[in-house]
C-alpha cells in the first residue's frame, strides 16, 4: 500500500513537472493579445477584487476583439489571484509576466500593487491600477498608471464633508499593515486637523473579528463621526457592532465600502453610513442594464458579485480599465509591452462610464470629483448625496 | 564489486554539479526574457533556495536536536526587517517613512560602502546587513531560548509559536514607527540583481549547517534527540547544546529572512504568521525530518508545486483537463490533500533521515534493473503477506466479536464491570517523549 | 466624636463607591464583551484540554472544526429551519471531529509525538484550504438568530443578548460535563486514561471508545461555541478559527491542561484581559497579550492553575 502511494505520488509529481514544462513550451498564437488581471479572489479583499474582475470580464464579453493597425486580435484575459497578500502578490505578478501578457490591470487594494510594482518595473510591463488609491502605487514606478483618484484627494474630500456637516471630533480606525486604510486615515487626519477638528486614532490587528472594544472606545471618547475606511469584511462586523451598541454617530468610509456587502449588512439596522466613491448607479444606464442582464444569465458572475445584481463602483472601474487598455493597444499599434508602455502617458480616453481618463506626469488620472453616497438602511441601497471636490 | 568513489572524485563531482547549476541559474536569469514561462523556473529556484535555507535551519532544530520549535516565521521577520531598515537608500527615506518624518535612520550601509569601495562595497554593503540580521536574530534566539528550552516538546512548540506572534505585534507597533515604519510596508531597499545571489548565500549557509551536523556538536544534538537522559548521562550538557542549536537555527532563519525581503522587494509584518511556519514545517516533513538534503528537495518541490505547477488548477485548466470544480482555491485543496497523504502514508518523507551521497546515488542507479526484475516476485510476496495479514485480522475480529458477545451476555447476567479482557486485542503501545527510543 | 468618625467612614465609603461606579461605567462594555468572548473561548478550550489530557496532543485542527461548524450553519440555514440546523451543525461537528481522529490521529498513535502533531497541523491546513475553496475566499455572514442578537441595555452598556447568554450557558454546560466526568462510567474511564494511558488500557478500558467520546464532547461544545461566537461576530472566513483556537489552547494551558474547570477559568481571564487591553488603547498588543500570558504561566507554573504535577518517567 505504502509503496503504491509513494509510486502514485512520484508519478503525479513527475507529471506535474511535465505539465509545467509543457505549458511553458506553447506560445500564444499570432492573433490573440493577453491582458493580465492582477486581482485578489481570496483573502481580505476577495469580495472587492472579484467585483472588479467582473467589470473587466464583462467588458471583455462586450468587446472581445481589438483592431491594432489593420489586424484584428482576440483579447484573452489571464486572471491570477494575488490572495490579498503582499508575499503572494510577488509570485502572482511574476506568473502574469511569465505568461506573456501585454498589459496588467489591477489590483483592488493598494498594498499588493505596491508589492508587485517592482516586478512590473523589472519586466517593463505596463500596469494600470483600477481602484488602488494609495499614492505610493504610482509614485516610484514608471510602469504603473491608474484611472482612479488618490487618497490625499479622497481623504480631503471626506474631511471636508465631515467638517461641513458639523462634525468636530473623529474616531479613525485602520487595519495594521494595510496601506489602503492606514494611508487614507492619515490623509483624512491631516485634512481634518487642518480644518480645526480633533481625532482619536486606533488600529486593529490582522484577522480581528471582535470590534466591540473599538466601537466602545469611540463612544467613550465622545466622537462625532466614526471613520473606518477598512476592508468590506471588517466593515460588516463594524456595522453589526455599531448597531448592537447603538453607536449614535455616522460612519464615514472610502471607496471600498461602496459595495453590496455593506448595504446588505446595514439593511434594517439603525446606522448611518456615508462613503465617497467613483461611480453612482444610473450614471450610464446602458452599462447598468447590460451588466445586470449578464449577472442574471451567468450564475457564476452573480455569485462572484455577492449573490445579487447590485452594482459596485469598482465593477464600473474595471469595465473602464479594460477599454483604457484597448485604447492603449490601438495607440501603440503593437502588442509589445514596451510599445504599450510608451503609448500610455499621452493617452486620452473619452466616453467611459466613470468619466474621461488622461494621465498626469506620475501616471495618475486627472480626476477632481468624487461621489458622496449614503446608505438607505430601509431599502438597502445607495442614495446619491452630492459630488464633492477637494476645495 | 566496489562501486565506491574516492573522496577526491566525489568532491570534484559535487563541485562540477554545483558549478553547472550556478552557471545555469546565472545565465538563465539573464537570458530568459520576462515573457517566457521558463522565467517561472528561475523564480521558483530563487524562492525555493530561500525556503530551503529556512527549512534546513528548522530541520536542525526539529529533526536533529528533537526540539519542536514553531517560531521560524518570527525569526525570519526580524531578519527581513533588520536587512531592510539598514539598506534603504537615503533619498528614499522620506517616501518610505512618509508617516514618520523619514524615520530615524537616514543612511544606508550599501550606499556608504559603495561610495568608498565601489562595486565591492555594494556587495559588502548587502552582506553586512544580512550578517547583522543573522546575528540579531541569533541574539534574540539566545534570549528566548533561556526560558523556553526548559520546556518539553509540545509546550516548547506552543511557546515558540507565541513568541513569534509577540514579535509580529511588536514590529507593527506604531511607537516603533520611526524604525520599523509601524505596520506599513518597507520598500526601496537594495535587492539582488541576479538569482545567483540567493542561491549562493543559501548554498553556503546550508553547507555550514551540514558541516555542523557532521561535527561533534552534531552528534551531541542527535544524542539529545534520541534520548535526553542517556545523553546527559554521557556527559552532554543538555541546556548548552540545546541553546546552541537554537541560536544557530535562529541565525540562519534570520539570513533567510533577509533573503526573503530581497526576493519580495517589499516587506511588512502581516504575512509572517503561523501559517508561514506551518508551511516551512510541511517542507521539512515532505523532505524528511532529519535530512538536510530532503529539506532542500522539499523546498523546491513545495515552491514549484504551489507557485507554478498547480496554478492551472485555479484557472480551470490543468494538464489539458478542465473541470468546473477547478476554481480559485482548488490548487490549495489538492496541495493540502497531497501533503496529508505524505504525512499519513509516507511519514518518512522523500529522504527519511538519509542524506544524499554519491555512493548511495550510484548504488541506487545500479540496483534499479535488479529491482525492476525482482519486482514481480516482491509483489507476489507482499500480496501473500497481505493476504495472511488479512486472515489474521479477520480471525482477530471474529474472536473480538465473540468475546464481546460473551461479555454482553455476562453483563446482562450481572457480572462485574471490569472483566479482564484478552490482552492482545487491547494493548496500545504509547510512545513516550521524543522519537523511537 | 464617634459620629463624626462614622460619618467620615461613610463619606469615604460613598466616595469609593462613586469611583468604583465611575470606573464600572467606563469599563462595563469591555468587561461584558470580555465575559462573552471568554465563555466562547471556554467552550473551545474544553475540547483542547480533554484531548490533550488523554492523547497528549495539541489538536491544532480543533479551531478549524469550530470554524467549519460556523460555515456549515451558514449553508444549512438557507434551506432548513433554524432549530434543525442547530442540531445538524452539532452533529456535523461531531462527525468531522471523530473522522479526523479516526483518519489522521489513530493510525499514528504509535508513531513519535512529533508526527501526530504534524498530522494535526496538516489537517488544520487542509480544513482551512478546503474552506477557502468552498467559500471562494470570501467572508460569509452568519445567519442572524434574532433572539440572540437582540440589543439589550445593562447600565451604561448596550450589547447583544448573546453576551448575557454565553456565560450562563457555558457554566451550565461545564457543570453538566464535570458531573459526567465525575459520576459516570465513561467519565471514570476518561480520568483513568488521562492519568495513565498504558495501565488503563491494561485494565480493560476500551481506549478507542474513550477517545471517541472525548472528541464527541469537545466538538459538540466547540460547535455550540461557534453558534454563540459567530452570532456576536458575524463574519466567517477560512481563518476565523485559527486565532480563537490558539487563544482557547492558551486558556487550557493557563488553567492547567487536562482540567476542565481550569480551562474555563483560563478562558474567562483571557477574554476579559484582552478586551480591557483594547479598552486601554493597546490594540496592537491585544492578540500578543495572550501569548505573553502563556509564556509567563509556562515559566512560573508550567502545570497551570489547576494542573496536576506530571511526573516524567524514564
Amino acid at each position: 500500500m505504502k509503496k503504491l502511494i509513494a509510486l502514485t505520488l512520484t508519478l503525479v509529481l513527475a507529471l506535474t513537472f511535465c505539465a509545467g514544462c509543457g505549458g511553458g513550451g506553447g506560445s500564444a498564437s499570432g492573433d490573440t493579445i493577453k491582458i493580465g488581471v492582477f486581482e485578489p479572489a481570496s483573502g481580505d479583499n476577495g469580495a472587492g477584487g472579484k467585483q472588479e474582475t467582473l467589470g473587466i470580464q464583462y467588458a471583455n464579453k462586450v468587446q472581445p476583439t481589438v483592431t491594432i493597425g489593420d489586424k484584428e486580435y482576440n483579447v484573452e484575459l489571464v486572471v491570477v489571484d494575488n490572495e490579498s497578500d503582499n508575499s503572494k502578490a510577488v509570485t502572482a505578478a511574476q506568473n502574469l509576466v511569465s505568461q506573456n501578457v501585454s498589459i496588467v490591470l489591477g489590483s483592488y487594494g493598494s498594498s499588493v500593487s505596491i508589492a508587485a510594482a517592482d516586478v512590473f518595473a523589472d519586466a517593463g510591463m505596463p500596469a494600470i491600477g483600477v481602484t488602488c488609491t494609495n499614492p505610493q502605487v504610482t509614485a516610484d514606478c514608471e510602469q504603473y498608471f491608474r484611472i482612479c483618484f488618490l487618497d490625499p484627494f479622497q481623504g480631503t474630500v471626506l474631511a471636508n464633508y465631515a467638517y461641513e456637516n458639523g462634525m468636530r471630533k473623529a474616531y479613525c480606525l485602520s487595519k495594521l499593515g494595510d496601506d489602503y486604510s492606514v494611508g487614507l486615515v492619515n490623509y483624512f487626519v491631516e485634512a481634518f486637523k487642518g480644518l480645526g477638528g480633533e481625532v482619536v486614532e486606533e488600529q486593529f490587528p490582522d484577522k480581528n473579528s471582535d470590534f466591540t472594544s473599538y466601537v466602545a472606545n469611540a463612544k467613550k471618547a465622545g466622537c462625532d463621526v466614526f471613520f473606518s475606511p477598512v476592508s468590506t469584511e471588517a466593515a460588516a462586523l463594524i456595522i453589526d457592532q455599531a448597531e448592537a451598541q447603538s453607536l449614535g454617530m455616522p460612519i464615514l468610509a472610502g471607496d471600498t465600502w461602496d459595495s453590496n456587502v455593506i448595504t446588505g449588512a446595514a439593511k434594517g439596522k439603525n446606522v448611518e453610513i456615508v462613503v465617497t466613491t467613483f461611480y453612482q448607479e444610473g450614471g450610464n444606464p446602458e452599462f447598468d442594464e447590460g451588466i445586470k442582464a449578464w449577472f442574471e444569465e451567468d450564475k457564476d458572475a452573480m455569485t462572484n458579485n455577492g449573490g445579487n445584481t447590485d452594482l459596485a463602483a469598482v465593477t464600473a472601474m474595471g469595465y473602464d480599465a479594460y477599454f483604457v487598455a484597448l485604447e492603449a493597444f490601438k495607440a501603440a499599434g503593437s502588442t509589445d509591452p514596451a510599445d504599450v508602455l510608451a503609448a500610455l502617458p499621452s493617452l486620452e480616453v473619452k466616453g467611459l462610464v466613470c468619466g474621461d481618463v488622461s494621465f498626469n506626469e506620475t501616471g495618475d488620472a486627472n480626476k477632481t470629483e468624487a461621489f458622496v453616497k449614503k446608505c438607505n438602511t430601509e431599502t438597502g441601497e445607495w442614495e446619491f448625496l452630492k459630488k464633492q471636490s477637494a476645495q | 564489486m566496489d562501486t565506491r568513489l574516492d573522496n577526491k572524485k566525489k568532491i570534484a563531482l559535487s563541485a562540477a554539479c554545483l558549478i553547472l547549476f550556478m552557471v545555469f541559474v546565472y545565465f538563465g536569469d539573464i537570458m530568459i526574457r520576462p515573457g517566457s514561462s521558463m522565467k517561472m523556473l528561475i523564480t521558483v529556484i530563487e524562492k525555493g533556495s530561500i525556503f530551503a535555507l529556512v527549512a534546513a535551519s528548522m530541520n536542525l532544530l526539529n529533526g536533529f536536536t528533537g526540539l519542536f520549535s514553531l517560531g521560524q516565521a518570527g525569526f525570519m521577520l526580524i531578519g527581513a526587517y533588520t536587512y531592510a531598515i539598514f539598506t534603504i537608500p537615503a533619498d528614499s527615506h522620506d517616501k518610505v517613512y512618509q508617516y514618520f518624518n523619514g524615520g530615524i535612520i537616514k543612511w544606508s550601509i550599501v550606499e556608504i560602502l559603495e561610495s568608498k569601495l565601489g562595486l565591492a562595497g555594494h556587495y559588502l554593503g548587502m552582506l553586512i546587513p544580512m550578517l547583522m540580521a543573522g546575528l540579531l536574530v541569533a541574539l534574540i534566539g539566545f534570549l528566548i531560548g533561556i526560558p523556553v528550552l526548559r520546556l518539553k516538546s509540545d509546550y516548547l512548540a506552543i511557546a515558540t509559536l507565541g513568541f513569534a506572534e509577540i514579535i509580529r505585534a511588536f514590529f507593527q507597533w506604531n511607537t516603533l514607527g520611526p524604525l520599523t515604519n509601524g505596520s506599513n510596508v518597507l520598500r526601496k531597499y537594495t535587492t539582488y540583481k541576479n538569482a545567483i545571489f540567493p542561491v549562493m548565500i543559501a548554498g553556503i549557509s546550508i553547507a555550514i549547517i551540514l558541516l555542523l551536523i557532521n561535527s561533534t556538536y552534531g552528534r551531541a544534538f542527535r544524542a539529545i534527540r534520541d534520548d535526553e537522559i542517556a545523553a546527559e548521562a554521557m556527559g552532554i550538557n543538555l541546556f548548552k547544546h540545546k541553546e546552541m542549536s537554537f541560536v544557530i537555527s535562529s541565525f540562519f532563519a534570520g539570513i533567510s529572512g533577509a533573503l526573503l525581503a530581497m526576493f519580495q522587494t517589499t516587506i511588512s509584518a502581516t504575512p509572517f504568521t503561523t501559517v508561514m511556519t506551518y508551511e516551512i514545517l510541511l517542507i521539512v516533513v515532505i523532505g524528511g525530518i532529519g535530512s538536510i538534503t530532503g529539506s532542500v528537495i522539499g523546498a523546491f518541490l513545495f515552491t514549484a508545486a504551489s507557485e507554478w505547477w498547480l496554478r492551472g488548477l485555479d484557472a480551470g485548466k490543468w494538464m489539458g483537463i478542465s473541470s468546473s470544480l477547478m476554481r480559485p482555491g482548488f490548487r490549495k485543496v489538492v496541495f493540502a490533500i497531497l501533503i496529508m497523504l505524505i504525512v499519513l502514508f509516507y511519514s518518512r518523507g522523500i529522504m527519511g533521515d538519509k542524506e544524499f551521497s554519491w555512493d548511495g546515488f550510484f548504488a541506487w542507479c545500479k540496483s534499479r534493473p535488479a529491482a525492476v526484475k525482482a519486482w514481480p516476485e516482491k509483489r507476489k510476496a507482499s500480496r501473500a503477506a497481505k493476504k495472511e495479514a488479512r486472515a489474521v485480522k479477520s480471525a482477530a475480529k471474529a474472536r473480538a466479536k465473540q468475546a464481546k458477545e460473551e461479555k454482553e451476555a455476562r453483563k446482562s447476567s450481572g457480572e462485574g464491570l471490569f472483566t479482564p479482557l484478552v490482552l492482545a486485542d487491547h494493548v496500545v503501545v504509547f510512545e513516550k517523549e521524543g522519537r523511537n527510543g | 466624636m464617634d459620629t463624626s468618625g462614622s460619618r467620615q467612614a461613610s463619606r469615604t465609603y460613598y466616595l469609593r463607591k462613586n469611583i468604583i461606579m465611575g470606573l464600572l461605567h467606563t469599563w462595563l462594555p469591555y468587561i461584558l464583551a470580555g465575559i462573552a468572548v471568554g465563555g466562547q473561548y471556554a467552550l473551545i478550550a474544553i475540547g483542547y484540554t480533554m484531548v490533550y489530557g488523554i492523547l497528549r496532543l495539541i489538536n491544532f485542527a480543533h479551531g478549524d472544526v469550530f470554524m467549519w461548524s460556523g460555515l456549515i450553519m451558514v449553508y444549512l440555514v438557507t434551506v432548513l429551519p433554524l432549530w434543525l440546523s442547530v442540531i445538524l451543525v452539532i452533529a456535523f461537528a461531531i462527525v468531522l471531529g471523530t473522522t479526523i481522529e479516526r483518519v489522521a490521529y489513530r493510525p499514528l498513535r504509535t508513531a513519535p509525538r512529533m508526527s501526530i502533531m504534524i498530522s494535526a497541523i496538516g489537517v488544520s491546513y487542509l480544513l482551512q484550504n478546503f474552506a477557502l475553496y468552498i467559500t471562494g475566499g470570501l467572508t460569509k455572514t452568519y445567519p442572524s438568530i434574532s433572539w440572540l442578537q437582540k440589543t439589550v441595555k445593562i447600565g451604561s452598556a448596550t450589547t447583544k443578548m448573546v453576551t448575557l447568554i454565553t456565560p450562563v450557558l457555558t457554566i451550565v454546560l461545564v457543570f453538566i460535563l464535570v458531573m459526567l466526568i465525575k459520576h459516570t462510567k465513561i467519565g471514570m474511564a476518561m480520568r483513568a486514561v488521562s492519568r495513565d494511558f498504558e495501565t488503563s488500557s491494561l485494565m480493560g478500558i476500551d481506549i478507542n471508545r474513550v477517545i471517541t467520546v472525548t472528541f464527541i464532547i469537545g466538538c459538540a461544545l466547540a460547535s455550540i461555541g461557534s453558534i454563540l461566537y459567530f452570532s456576536n461576530y458575524t463574519g466567517i472566513n477560512p481563518m476565523s478559527g485559527a486565532m480563537p483556537g490558539l487563544k482557547a489552547f492558551v486558556a487550557a494551558v493557563f488553567g492547567g491542561i487536562g482540567s476542565v474547570p481550569g480551562a474555563v477559568v483560563g478562558a474567562f481571564v483571557i477574554g476579559i484581559c484582552e478586551n480591557l487591553i483594547k479598552g486601554a488603547g493597546w490594540t496592537t498588543f491585544s492578540d500578543a497579550f495572550t501569548f505573553v500570558l502563556l509564556i509567563i504561566i509556562l515559566m512560573v507554573k508550567p502545570t497551570g492553575l489547576f494542573g496536576e504535577k506530571n511526573l516524567d518517567k524514564v
